[in-house]
């Protein structure tokens, strides 16, 4: 088989983005610290992942059930939806039910 | 206009002295304070918490669209977090304006807010030592939530 030399780069990028990897830091506050024993995780996830997927990550830790399944976060301190994508170096808040006042 | 996440006692008259302008004809002054019982239980004390950097930009944000919304920039608000006991205010909003009207909804608007978008968080302490955070989306299970 022949593959020309822009549908080989085109494979490998594709390789790439998949196994490529970054880090975000989930922070944890209340009573979710408190169940889960800590103030902020480092996770490291695919390129593309979203933050649905750090929710899922921490729901699955010991204790993680104390989330419900689609809490209230926070990307970089501004709310954001579950579908939003994330960078590398983001710091993805997840947040109790506010009791402020 | 200005807006604060504290960790001291909250002094509304330096808070009513921001607000204070010739032009204004209302001034109204909200004050969250600790109350000594929640659902039956008898509380002592509350600890409030906070995401520190996000608390401080949402409540800058909450009194901007109040400045917008209602037309006036004489607006002061603290939040307090730490160790409260039974009546002290851990909130205070100032809100001064030519009518009382707009001076009334634009500090409800804020409190409302601020329930509803805050990232901070309350952990109750019992006579009986206990504590717990509380949960405002939490069905009440004796008396009503105010």
């Amino acid at each position: 088989m022949h593959l020309s030399a822009d549908a080989v780069a085109l494979a490998a990028a594709l390789v790439h983005d998949q196994v490529s990897s970054m880090t975000v830091t989930a922070l944890l506050f209340a009573s979710y610290a408190d169940v889960l024993q800590r103030e902020s995780i480092e996770i490291a996830l695919p390129n593309g992942a979203t933050v649905r997927d750090v929710v899922a990550h921490v729901r699955a830790m010991p204790g993680g059930d104390i989330l419900p399944p689609s809490p209230l976060v926070a990307v970089n301190q501004e709310y954001a939806r579950p579908d939003a994508v994330l960078a590398s170096g983001d710091e993805i808040a997840i947040i109790p039910p506010v009791a402020g006042g | 206009m200005r807006t604060a996440i504290v960790d001291d006692v909250i002094d509304v008259e330096s808070l009513l002295a921001e607000v204070e302008r010739d032009s204004n004809g209302a001034t109204v002054l909200f004050m969250g304070t600790v109350r000594d019982q929640n659902n039956g239980r008898p509380v002592t004390g509350i600890e409030y918490a906070c995401y520190g950097p996000m608390a401080a930009r949402e409540l800058s944000s909450i009194c901007t669209e109040a400045a917008e919304r209602f037309a006036t920039l004489d607006i002061v608000v603290e939040h307090r977090v730490g160790h409260l006991v039974v009546g002290e205010a851990s909130v205070a909003i100032a809100v001064a304006h030519a009518r009382r009207g707009s001076a009334y909804e634009a500090s409800r608007y804020i409190i409302e807010q601020i329930k509803r978008r805050l990232p901070i968080w309350k952990r109750e302490e019992y006579t009986d030592g206990t504590r717990e955070w509380v949960d405002p989306t939490a069905v009440a299970v004796v008396g009503p939530e105010s």
